[in-house]
């Protein structure tokens, strides 16, 4: 069959459509990383004395570090499926852009980490008795930056890590100093907004997160065929 | 001084990197210009008023920083280079840079708290520079550790390029975040756009040591890199 190769976003949609209908028939990686990621919370929670730190000064700090590495558990999934059979040969071979690979990959991931936060959030609310209140929205679009953020990083560093002899290990050496600026800024970002502190606050973070987004959007999506092999 | 001991030449290029030095009167010369610089901080630099002993530290705490910085230039320059003209001597250069990058950037955070401590009264502090130099560090080490565990050499030259890029376009991220936090350092005092606010004596002291840091860290670098030239040479024969 003779047919027209598709667009750069349309094979990424492609891409990302292919990851998305492998965790919906398995859920073995969103299941495991949404109880991981419980599991941090409530850890956490029993590691400081809750009589010395309040709940609401301790709970944005644990959401972002615990979300940090239970996304990492998911990223490392992401190219990890395509070792099996060769699988990632058939992508690479396949009339579509190297960008749309990547940009797939960084789709589908998105995706799984904005479940795994529509969980987390109302679960560290829960656990750490919340008033999420007025500032879910804002809330929600912090989380939407630093998911975003970490999905760019993570999605490259999976990729090279996937090839690597020390998978497991490199990808949270090599991603989690690229997620400092991520995790500060959102979790300072997050203390205001549930303490109800005015925006000119708040900003300063934001902003820090949404440059850091465009820089490491575009340069992963630029970086990205240069780790592929020639 | 030490010669490499050449396997027979297959081309004439591969015989001019076999006789190449790794440990040459260059490099001598960068040892005892930071075994000179160590000489007169001790005994011929007036100790500070105010801080006393402890700031003589600031001799070798700054100019490793200033290394540390130069050779993170290099390796993130040389690896740009790696990935537009897929020159394997950038991507040595590179390697070597790193390696020499993590030993100043060590430096860096070892003499740091042997100053903080008298005059911050603390080891160590979230200050916004010293977290910028240690995640300098975490980044220098995964650099290094990813070279490692790389088997194919063009692969490896490609992960590590992909890796100091992106590590240069985080520096400012770091910076801003962790200054924005909390900072405690003290402001520049020499590099700085007014005029120097450093004693006469102190300031050549620190001029001293600054260029025989720097000098014996370009030198380390060439080492390095002509080991590597070594290292791809004795590969290649094998």
């Amino acid at each position: 069959m003779q047919g027209k190769a598709p667009g750069l976003w349309a094979a990424a949609w492609i891409v990302a459509q292919k990851d998305l209908a492998i965790e919906l028939r398995t859920k073995s990686a969103f299941l495991s990383v949404v109880v991981f990621m419980l599991l941090g919370l409530v850890i956490f929670f029993f590691a400081w004395d809750s009589t010395a730190v309040s709940a609401l000064d301790l709970a944005p700090g644990v959401l972002w570090v615990t979300f940090t590495f239970a996304g990492l558990l998911g990223l490392h999934r992401s190219f990890g499926v395509e070792l099996q059979d060769r699988a990632f040969d058939g992508l690479l071979v396949a009339p579509i852009e190297r960008e749309s690979i990547y940009l797939g990959k960084a789709i589908a991931n998105a995706i799984f980490v904005f479940a795994v936060l529509v969980i987390a959030i109302p679960a560290v609310a829960l656990f750490y008795n919340l008033p999420l209140g007025r500032a879910i929205l804002a809330l929600g679009f912090v989380a939407g930056l630093a998911a975003f953020g970490l999905v760019a990083i993570g999605t490259l560093f999976s990729a090279m890590a996937v090839n690597t002899r020390m998978a497991e290990l490199l990808l949270p050496m090599l991603s989690l100093p690229f997620f400092v600026p991520i995790v500060l800024a959102s979790a300072q970002a997050s203390t205001r907004l549930l303490a109800g502190r005015p925006f000119t606050e708040v900003l300063p973070w934001l902003k820090i997160l949404i440059a850091f987004d465009i820089v490491f959007a575009l340069a992963c999506t630029v970086a990205f065929p240069h780790t592929l092999e020639e | 001084m030490t010669s490499v001991a050449a396997p027979p030449p297959s081309s004439a290029n591969s015989t001019r990197v076999s006789t190449l030095p790794v440990f040459d009167w260059w490099t001598a010369l960068g040892v005892l210009g930071v075994l000179g610089a160590i000489v007169r901080i001790i005994f011929f630099t007036p100790i500070e008023a105010a801080q006393g002993a402890a700031q003589k530290i600031y001799y070798i705490h700054v100019p490793a920083a200033l290394s540390a910085y130069l050779a993170l230039i290099v390796c993130a320059l040389t690896s740009i280079m790696y990935l537009w003209l897929r020159e394997e001597r950038a991507d040595r250069m590179a390697e070597s840079a790193g390696e020499v990058a993590l030993l100043f950037t060590t430096t860096v955070l070892s003499t740091g708290p042997f100053w903080g401590k008298p005059i911050w009264g603390t080891w160590w502090t979230w200050d916004a520079r010293l977290t910028l130099t240690l995640f300098l560090w975490f980044v220098t080490a995964a650099y290094l550790v990813l070279r490692g565990a790389v088997d194919d050499p063009t692969m490896r030259a490609r992960y590590s390029a992909v890796l100091a890029v992106l590590a240069a376009l985080l520096i400012p991220f770091i910076h801003l975040s962790v200054y924005l936090f909390r900072t405690l350092h003290p402001m520049p005092i020499v590099l700085k756009p007014s005029a120097p606010s450093l004693p006469r004596e102190m300031l050549i002291t620190f001029s001293i040591s600054s260029i025989a840091f720097l000098f014996f860290c370009v030198m380390l670098m060439r080492s390095r890199y002509r080991l590597a030239l070594l290292r791809q040479r004795t590969e290649l024969a094998e």
